[in-house]
């Protein structure tokens, strides 16, 4: 690596330029080699970097084995996980092989404390029989390899919740944009296209790509967070956590999440998005209790509850746009009708 | 025993991780102590305490808290021996983005939120780009894809730490970050041990008690500002 120019070292990625800008202020010729240019930081500089010659040197070859790695596909493709029981909080065993496709919609509901965390915790750790819940997470059928299961800054959950904000002050278009740099994306401008077209597909009310990410309401703000973790998060998992009349088309929005293979997890008490879902676990206690398939039954109660959650939304949407809510309610008889 | 010294910028979230991931080790049977660095107050003492651990604290006053750091945790540690514990964990808080705590072959461990903003993994120093391990906080409140944005940028500015995220509320990331303490090597005595980045001997006139301003007044390790781009 010594041996090559600045020039050369620029070329590998955005990141090894703004590095060398950064520990270089007074701009060195690109023609320098490495060599050359480190033997000539003075004292200083290499007090403002931070490091030392060698620590410089071996930074840039880190960050060059990165910006390899992020952009080979090396990452390992999860197809399905397996959660195997431990045990409740009692020690009682969970009697437990819970199977998870891409593609699956799964919810979680139970009340606070019935152990919802602890179960998305060993999930994301890969449990191996070493959390309190002793349970154990197959990936793929087999137990994962453990190098990958403590690789750095691999993260199976991408998570949504209602507490969740943007802070970062950037317009739409420049932070979906930053996103997608750091996913080596090679179509940029095309994703970040596709990610604001979902989301205002999704959104009720349409925003621009100019606009600032603090200024989007509620529902554009989940909105975006959907498509952009649909189309551009690593994770093949996605937490979907009580987020519950959003202002969003919830049934678009775990389409979305399915059709890019996510496997999707929601946890909530929101009867529209829980039997959206093809199953559902019952926590209890610390463990999974029961895991309710979604019958026809359910389905049929689905289809009057979303009637009932459209007429509700309309209802929101009059009071939004200041009108009066005086015209008598058309919704018993769509139940008296069953 | 084994030595980690944990880092990060003032209420970042450092014994909201320590506290939790301790309580992991704790179940493994392992006996923890903390030393607590700061200026010039704190009460994470009482924190530690109401835990149930064995804490010290030590105030550095009028000098940067990770020089007076070095200055003593070599007695630290001779107090963790002597209270028998397995693991002693130094908290300081990273007043200097300049210094750090870490030591050569002692587990070195920098806390950074997420709500301190998407580019400032690039501006904390040797204490973020020396660490082994870099733990990530505060994602509960940010979206998914700042914490991936975040996530990237730590990494650039220190590409051979393992990155954790860590929520310090609900201790979600303790398991994993116990895993990796438990790793940390032991150590017998400090002395002679080297930090992984030398601390700048500000010596200027300002360090030593002089208050009136002035061009007179600035002698020994002074470094001017260069005005010209600006005047352009
Ligand atoms: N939302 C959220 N808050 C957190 C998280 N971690 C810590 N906090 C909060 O951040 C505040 C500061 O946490 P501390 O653990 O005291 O931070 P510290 O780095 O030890 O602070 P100093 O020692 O004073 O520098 C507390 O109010 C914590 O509850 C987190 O992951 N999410
Ligand atoms: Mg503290
Ligand atoms: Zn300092
Ligand atoms: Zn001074």
């Amino acid at each position: 690596m010594l041996s090559l120019t600045l020039a050369e070292l620029a070329g590998w990625h955005p990141a090894i330029t703004e590095f060398l800008i950064s520990a270089d202020a007074a701009g060195a010729k690109p023609a320098r080699t490495l060599d050359a240019w480190l033997r000539a930081l003075t004292d200083d500089r290499l007090s403002d970097i931070g490091m030392d010659r060698d620590q410089v040197l071996d930074h840039l070859e880190a960050l060059a084995h990165q910006v390899e790695t992020l952009r080979g596909t090396s990452e390992q493709s999860v197809r399905s996980l397996t959660v195997l029981g431990g045990h409740d909080k009692s020690d009682r065993p969970e009697v437990l092989t819970l199977t998870l496709q891409v593609g699956d919609v799964l919810c979680i509901v139970g009340p606070t404390g019935s152990g919802k965390s602890r179960l998305l915790a060993d999930i994301e750790c890969l449990a191996q029989g070493d959390t309190p819940t002793g349970r154990r997470v197959l990936v793929n059928d087999a137990p994962p390899d453990p190098g990958w299961r403590f690789a750095s800054g691999r993260k199976l959950i991408a998570q949504l919740s209602q507490n969740m904000n943007f802070v970062v002050d950037l317009t739409v278009g420049e932070f979906v944009a930053m996103h997608a740099d750091c996913r080596m994306a090679p179509n940029r401008d095309a994703v970040v296209r596709e990610v604001i077209a979902c989301a205002n597909d999704l959104a009720g009310e349409s925003f621009a790509v100019g606009v600032s990410l603090t200024q989007l309401s509620g529902g554009q703000t989940r909105a975006l967070m959907i498509a952009d973790t649909a189309l551009l998060s690593a994770s093949p998992v996605v937490l979907i956590d009580e987020i519950e009349n959003a202002g969003i088309d919830r049934k678009k929005a775990l389409a979305l999440l399915i059709a890019q293979e996510k496997i999707v997890l929601i946890s909530t008490h929101d009867p529209v998005l829980a039997l959206l879902g093809s199953r559902r676990i019952v926590l209890r206690n610390g463990a999974v209790a029961e895991i309710i398939e979604t019958g026809a039954d359910e389905k049929a109660n689905l289809a009057i509850l979303e009637r009932i959650d459209r007429s509700l939304m309309e209802v929101r949407h009059r009071l939004r746009c200041g009108q009066r809510i005086d015209v008598p309610l058309a919704w018993p008889p769509t139940l008296d009708n069953e | 025993m084994r030595v980690i010294t944990v880092a990060g910028p003032p209420s970042v979230g450092k014994t909201s991780v320590i506290v939790r991931t301790v309580k992991a080790l704790a179940t493994q049977g392992l006996d923890v102590g903390i030393v607590k660095f700061d200026a010039l107050s704190t009460s994470d003492d009482q924190v530690y305490r109401r835990a149930g651990l064995p804490v010290v604290v030590g105030l550095s006053g009028s000098v940067c808290p990770d020089h007076f750091f070095v200055s003593n945790i070599d007695d630290c540690l001779g107090w963790g021996q002597q209270a028998g514990l397995d693991i002693l964990i130094a908290e300081s808080a990273g007043l200097c983005n300049r210094c750090s705590p870490h030591i050569q072959g002692v587990l070195a461990v920098c806390v950074v939120d997420m709500l301190s903003g998407i580019h400032t993994p690039r501006k904390i120093g040797p204490m973020l780009k020396l660490a082994d391990l870099a733990v990530v906080t505060k994602g509960d409140i940010v979206s998914q894809a700042e914490r991936e944005v975040f996530a990237f940028n730590v990494r650039l500015a220190n590409p051979r730490a393992i990155i954790l995220f860590f929520n310090g509320i609900t201790g979600q990331g303790a398991a994993e970050l116990a895993f990796h303490l438990r790793q940390a090597p032991p150590v017998e005595t400090l002395d002679g041990r080297r930090l992984r980045f030398p601390m700048p001997s500000s010596v200027c006139p300002y360090c030593i008690g002089e208050t009136v301003i002035g061009r007179d007044h600035q002698r020994g390790n002074v470094r001017k500002m260069s005005f010209e781009s600006a005047s352009a």
